[in-house]
């Protein structure tokens, strides 16, 4: 403890770590040396503390009780906002609609970010300028590409449906009816889906070319191929995809808020109800904070949830190279 | 390009980092049947690169037609009109919300960058107990959804009266971020230990090992975190509708003021669909990315292509 003894151990196991390469569980710590360590992570233990493990349980706490931003008073409501969430209709319409956004949502975006990868992965010259090209969409803002998406998917004159038309398909209200609101928010997020395409595309390149050369001496086809190599290959970067893309599903919002709810002019206002728009609402509309903390918490639950599974589902099938 | 045998091709960008030239010479029928392949791959890329491009050029085109014509969906516009260039700096504060969006991004991406390249050195280099455990966190929080943390975030920036200025919008970049840390210890783990045990028999301090030999190796990796960082916080549309929306107009984002126009010139809420001057600004905020973009590809993609290999 006293700042007498630290010099000579340190020296001591300063001398020591240099000639063991084996991690520190053994060792024994140079105290200034985890000094210094703890300091330079000081910035990350405090955000942690205060921004994510205090507002963790301040959301908790909020959860059980009634806040009145106006007057700043907490009154404990033990239970009722839990069952509120059971019993108002708008929880079940918002959970059910995030559901079905994100049923539809992630499997087209992971096999159209696979479609894109394989194309540019074999096309070997000239990838760069298709990859540039996907990924611009990725580059443009969220707002940006909602107010071109609000005109471009207009029923009646929008280009979308001008352009089926010219085929000769009568193309549906987008924005409109119910039906076709989770369908245009897929279509945007399609067109930025070059994110998840450049991480596939990543893994496509680690995928050793020898295997196919042995494959095709064995006589697989392209579909053995990629069932057999391809797929067990990057199944590390298509787990981390379908984790990733599930959390973003559940979370939607600026799509949602930007089409339908910016006004009160909301021609589909239960099918665009989507959760975090809902909690956005209670939370900075209703100022229903404690009501809103209670449905963060659900969110959370149910990711917790979900993630685990995929986890230990993901865990069966993919492939770590060197076996972790 | 079809007479080109894979043997001669020199290089082919990135993708040549993988396979590389020491194939052997393809055959006469092998080398056909891959030109085949990849004029039956071009195909489609070239069609979707359509498809992805598209919206792009409408929206150029839209944002120089007059009202009436902006929904022919010509991509030449009939009537040019220049005009909406100039007239959108009286019709709506670009150039309030634009310095608002520019400066905040800065102050968010140099204050993230910093910040997590200190923690993520403190992670790579010192050896103190309980460091994995709390990398183990670090990696966690990275799962957390945003949704659940906003409600007591934003009483703790009511609560320290800052509500109603930037701080809200950058303020907790100032203890790093859990990717941002991520990438940068993956960088620092690959420097040699060498280095930094010779510098400190010549006598530097912790704090010089950082600064003086981490920070200037790693600046192709800072900049990934800046550039990510400057992007999302640019993009970034719920805080900014959060903390920005209940005051005046001229104090928005650009974000936030391209959802206010939208909203001004519709005609359903009163709106006379002036929806060019929307198209102007929207193609005003997408610009600097795409500058960005043109002057930093490399560091997005291998950004993106990182996050994959955490998994």
């Amino acid at each position: 403890m006293t700042p007498s003894t630290v010099t000579p151990r340190d020296t001591g196991t300063r001398s020591r770590s240099r000639r063991s390469t084996r991690p520190a569980r053994t060792a024994r710590y140079n105290r200034r040396e985890a000094l210094a360590g703890y300091l330079f992570i000081s910035p990350w233990i405090v955000g942690f503390l205060v921004f994510t493990a205090g507002t963790m349980i301040y959301s908790l706490v909020i959860s059980f009780s009634h806040y009145n931003l106006a007057t700043n008073v907490i009154r404990p409501a033990g239970t009722s906002n839990y069952q509120e969430l059971l019993e108002n209709p708008k929880v079940a319409t918002s959970l059910g609609n995030t559901l079905f956004y994100a049923v539809l949502a992630v499997p087209l975006e992971i096999c159209f970010a696979l479609l894109l990868a394989m194309l540019l992965n074999g096309v070997g010259r000239g990838a760069g300028f298709f990859r540039t090209v996907y990924y611009l969409p990725k580059m443009t803002p969220m707002v940006a590409t909602a107010s071109m998406f609000l005109l471009l998917l207009n029923g009646n004159t929008g280009a979308i449906n001008q352009g089926l038309r010219s085929i000769g398909i009568d193309g549906p209200q987008w924005l409109v009816d119910p039906g076709w609101v989770k369908p245009s928010i897929v279509l945007m997020t399609l067109w930025g889906v070059s994110g998840t395409m450049v991480i596939f595309l990543a893994a496509l390149k680690n995928v050793p070319r020898d295997l196919y050369e042995v494959a095709s001496l064995d006589g697989a086809g392209p579909v053995r191929k990629f069932f057999s190599i391809t797929l067990p290959m990057i199944s590390g970067a298509m787990f981390f995809n379908v984790i990733i893309l599930t959390i973003h599903a559940f979370q939607v919002f600026d799509q949602a808020y930007l089409l339908f709810w910016r006004d009160q002019n909301n021609a589909a206002p239960d099918a665009s109800l989507f959760y975090a728009v809902y909690l956005f609402q209670e939370a900075f509309r209703q100022f229903n904070f404690g009501f809103a903390a209670a449905m963060a918490w659900l969110l959370f639950v149910i990711l917790m949830i979900l993630t685990f599974i995929q986890v230990r589902v993901g865990n069966r099938f993919v492939y770590y190279e060197g076996g972790r | 390009m079809a007479t080109i045998s894979r043997g001669t091709v020199p290089a082919p960008g990135p993708a040549a980092a993988v396979g590389p030239a020491e194939e052997p010479r393809e055959t006469g029928p092998r080398r056909q049947s891959w030109t085949v392949r990849r004029v039956l791959l071009t195909i489609p890329l070239v069609g979707f690169a359509a498809l992805f491009l598209y919206p792009l050029l409408w929206l150029v085109a839209a944002s120089l037609k007059p009202a009436s014509q902006v929904f022919d969906n010509s991509l030449v516009p009939e009537t040019w009109r220049l005009d909406n260039y100039v007239q959108v700096w009286d019709e709506l504060p670009l150039l309030h919300w634009i310095f608002n969006s520019v400066s905040i991004a800065l102050l968010a991406a140099a204050t993230v960058s910093i910040a997590s390249s200190v923690v993520a050195f403190g992670f790579a280099y010192f050896r103190f107990p309980g460091r994995n455990i709390l990398f183990g966190l670090v990696l966690g929080t990275m799962m957390l959804p945003g949704s659940v943390t906003m409600i007591p975030t934003y009483l703790i920036w009511k609560e320290t009266g800052l509500l109603g200025t930037w701080v809200p919008l950058f303020g907790a970049n100032l203890f790093g971020s859990a990717f941002y840390i991520f990438l940068q210890r993956q960088f620092y783990l690959g420097l040699p230990r060498e280095l930094f045990e010779a510098a400190r028999i010549d006598g530097s301090s912790y704090w010089q090992l950082f600064w003086r030999i981490a920070m200037p190796l790693s600046i192709p990796s800072f900049i990934i975190v800046f550039l990510f960082e400057f992007q999302a916080a640019w993009n970034n549309f719920q805080a900014a509708l959060i903390y920005l929306n209940g005051e005046s107009v001229e104090d928005f984002t650009a974000p936030l003021g391209i959802a206010y126009a939208m909203t001004k010139y519709s005609p359903t809420a009163g709106g006379q669909g002036d929806y060019q001057y929307v198209m102007v600004a929207s193609l005003l905020v997408t610009l600097p990315m795409l500058l960005l973009f043109s002057v930093g590809q490399r560091y997005f993609v291998e950004g993106v292509a990182t996050q994959g290999r955490k998994g």
